[in-house]
């Protein structure tokens, strides 16, 4: 770990209902580092994101999750978002009543920020255009009728204007286009860039991690982590496959 | 980490429409009915002849007809302890500085002066049995509208207006509340819009009841004639005491040919409060009626607005909200006859209910012979916050035009977990999130609404779901 420890969880067991799909996972992420975590579908990798951030359907049996320090495993979701966790959701819900640009700003005052309105409109409205969103999107019900795409980006429009200190992105470029991805991964090294955080991205696609700098590969099977690496761990299993590395 | 346990813990803070007044120096005439008090109270306003008649005749009727048993119980409502009218220590005033200090203030607790300077055309302000206020602004006045209490529209120029459409439409023979209302209403205001004015801000009446153990029993009738267009708004409040109130209004909308109408209420009565309420229009040829519905407080509510859509090609859209919570049976719902053809009518509604509160929504489609290419959609969802919570749908259709085109849908669902995280993983508490779901689920009425009662709305939302997390 090259730099100060962010986030450190520790022989994690979680279980939804009944069923345990975690089985003892440890990783840690430093602060200002890219982390990836792959495995094929339906090892846990999304139940590690949920747990992380507190979802409260998914019930951790044994270990713990440290996040800047501090034991957050008992912590509710939306004070772990006020410590600086933020997940990119797979498959946001849709919110009538309340406007993306309203969702956020409350979202930002939440956090204690003394933006004014006029400069969050000037820093929304620039983070849009860089996410080619067209503005109109801002006004709209936070997902309600937001196509796959559409709704992937505000998810990262939200991370770049709520600037955690963790940001998780789930599958965030799942069925997305050529275009749509090279615009995500753009606004994630946007992330990286202006606010510096962390990030753990969980992807079994490599076109994502293109333009970024990939500090930690960790790989998921069976709900355990089998292996970690490099970037260059990347490149392999976009090679070989995850048969690969079993061995 | 176990999902955290949720259940009520305290009761809702109501306190800018708690506040109740002294009642002094008012005059309040004694409780219960019979022709002795329904002569004096006739007496009393200085009623026509006609209308003194109309009013016993309308007490006997209510004595004949029996209590409605089909839906929320009335077992509490003691008419025999009703005051069926208690008159202010004021006369109508047309200006905010004559009106009572006390009643003044609660008016301007509830926000109704300061909307009327911004975004109203004229205010009426009832309280308890009388209106303490009524202004129109002298624009609009000037184009011919008029906007008035029942008993001077009565008495006034328009008497004659009065006597033709006063409960023609709800007759005292409707049900046993019609009747009641016949014999004792008081108050309540009288629109005319002329041929082809339209009125581009609206009108508001607000009804307060701060009167304990009273009853109110507004009129509202309001006619817009040909080409011409309205919104009206009503709203209404009453602080909390341990005994029944009742409110027993009757609105009564006249839609002439090629006219609009929109309706919208606020209720928010006491949850002491039983509200049986009738409201009707009649809209003729290229007509149209809109009614927008939020029904927040009483402890029962029956209101069913009913559209008949008289002429060929007039249409109504009901859009509604209610939300029952602790100790509320809330029945709502709308009714449609259509009687012309190509008419349409279109209902949307949602219900929420929350502790132990019912919510009922019942709707009735009635299209006659020969109204061809009537068409009739009707969505209700609901939304149940806790399993205890009860949440009903009751559609009838009667249906004796084939051609004609009749749709029905009805959901009901519960706020799911995975949305309350979402937006928890946001910063936000689970009150507010639930609270934002449940506004938003709302969302078909406070869209329809000008900007302050939505907000106004949105409020009475989040007040209801305060306290709803352990």
């Amino acid at each position: 770990m090259k730099n100060k420890e962010l986030l450190k969880v520790e022989g994690l067991h979680v279980s939804v209902g009944e069923k345990e799909i975690l089985h003892g996972v440890d990783l840690s992420v430093g602060s200002d580092e890219t982390h990836v975590l792959m495995g094929p579908n339906g090892t846990g990798k999304s139940t590690l994101g949920y747990a992380i951030t507190g979802n409260p359907m998914y019930t951790v049996n044994s270990g713990r999750i440290i996040f800047d320090g501090k034991d957050i495993t008992e912590m509710p979701v939306n004070e772990r978002a006020k410590a600086g966790i933020f997940l990119s959701f797979q498959n946001p819900p849709e919110i009538p009543g309340v406007t993306l640009s309203a969702f956020i700003r409350g979202a930002l005052e939440e956090r204690g920020s003394k933006l004014r309105l006029w400069d969050f409109k000037k820093k929304l409205a620039e983070t849009m255009k860089l996410l080619n969103m067209d503005e109109s999107y801002a006004e709209r019900d936070l997902n309600v009728g937001f196509s796959g795409g559409e709704k992937k980006k505000a998810e990262i429009l939200q991370m770049l204007m709520l600037e955690p200190r963790l940001a998780i992105l789930d599958e965030t470029d799942s069925g997305l286009d050529v275009d749509a991805v090279r615009t995500v991964s753009e606004g994630v090294r946007l992330y990286r860039d202006r606010v510096g955080g962390s990030l753990l991205i969980i992807t079994h696609s490599t076109r994502i991690l293109e333009a970024l700098k990939v500090d930690r590969t960790h790989v998921m099977e069976g709900g355990v982590i089998v292996k970690e690496g490099g970037a260059e761990l990347v490149d392999l299993i976009n090679e070989r496959g995850f048969s690969a590395i079993a061995d | 980490m176990e999902a955290r346990e949720k259940s009520q813990v305290e009761d809702i803070d109501r306190s800018v429409y708690d506040i109740r007044d002294e009642e002094h120096d008012a005059y309040r005439m004694e409780s219960g009915l019979t022709p002795e008090i329904v002569d004096k109270l006739s007496k009393e306003k200085g009623d026509p002849v006609w209308m003194q008649q109309f009013r016993l005749q309308s007490l006997q009727i209510y004595n004949q007809l029996p209590v409605p048993d089909w839906g929320p119980s009335l077992e509490g409502l003691d008419m025999e302890h009703i005051a069926t009218y208690v008159r202010p220590n004021t006369k109508m005033q047309n200006d905010w500085k004559n009106v009572p200090k006390d009643i003044k203030e609660t008016f301007e607790r509830l926000g109704i002066p300061e909307a009327e300077r911004k975004s109203l055309a004229g205010v009426g302000a009832q309280y308890d049995s009388e209106l303490v206020y009524h202004n129109v602004r002298e624009e609009v006045a000037a184009e011919g509208v008029v906007y008035t209490d029942m008993e001077s529209a009565m008495k006034g120029e328009y008497a004659d207006m009065v006597k033709k459409y006063f409960m023609k439409l709800v007759t005292p023979r409707d049900h046993k509340f019609a009747a009641l209302h016949g014999a004792v209403w008081s108050g309540g205001s009288f629109v005319y819009v002329p041929k082809g004015v339209q009125v581009s801000i609206p009108l508001q009446s607000y009804f307060r009841l701060n009167a304990k153990g009273a009853g109110q029993f507004e009129h509202t009738l309001i006619i817009v004639d040909e080409g011409a267009s309205l919104h009206f708004i009503e709203g209404c409040s009453a602080p909390k005491y341990n005994v029944a109130n009742l409110h027993a209004g009757c609105v009564e909308l006249y839609v002439k040919k090629n006219a609009k109408l929109r309706y919208s209420t606020i209720e928010n009565w006491s949850k002491n409060m039983y509200n049986l309420n009738t409201k009707r229009a009649l809209v003729e040829e290229d007509g149209k009626i809109e009614w927008v519905s939020g029904s927040f407080g009483s402890h029962v509510g029956c209101l069913y607005p009913m559209s008949v859509l008289k002429g060929d090609n007039s249409g109504m859209e009901f859009t509604g909200v209610t939300f029952a919570g602790a100790g509320q049976n809330l029945d709502t719902g709308a009714k449609v006859v259509h009687i012309g053809k190509n008419t349409t009518s279109y209902m949307n509604t949602r219900s929420i209910s929350k502790s132990g509160g019912i919510s009922t929504f019942r709707s009735s489609v009635v299209v006659n012979k020969g109204a061809e290419g009537a068409k009739s959609s009707v969505s209700c969802q609901s939304l149940m916050l806790d399993s205890e919570s009860r949440s009903d749908t009751i559609p009838a259709i009667d249906i004796r035009e084939r051609k004609s085109n009749v749709g029905h849908e009805a959901k009901i669902g519960s706020i799911s977990g995975e949305t309350v995280f979402y937006l928890m993983s946001r910063g936000m508490s689970e009150e507010d999130a639930r609270a934002l779901i449940v506004s938003g689920f709302a969302d078909n009425v406070s869209k329809e609404l000008p900007l302050e009662y939505a907000v106004e709305m949105n409020n009475l939302i989040r007040l209801e779901m305060k306290g709803s997390i352990g």
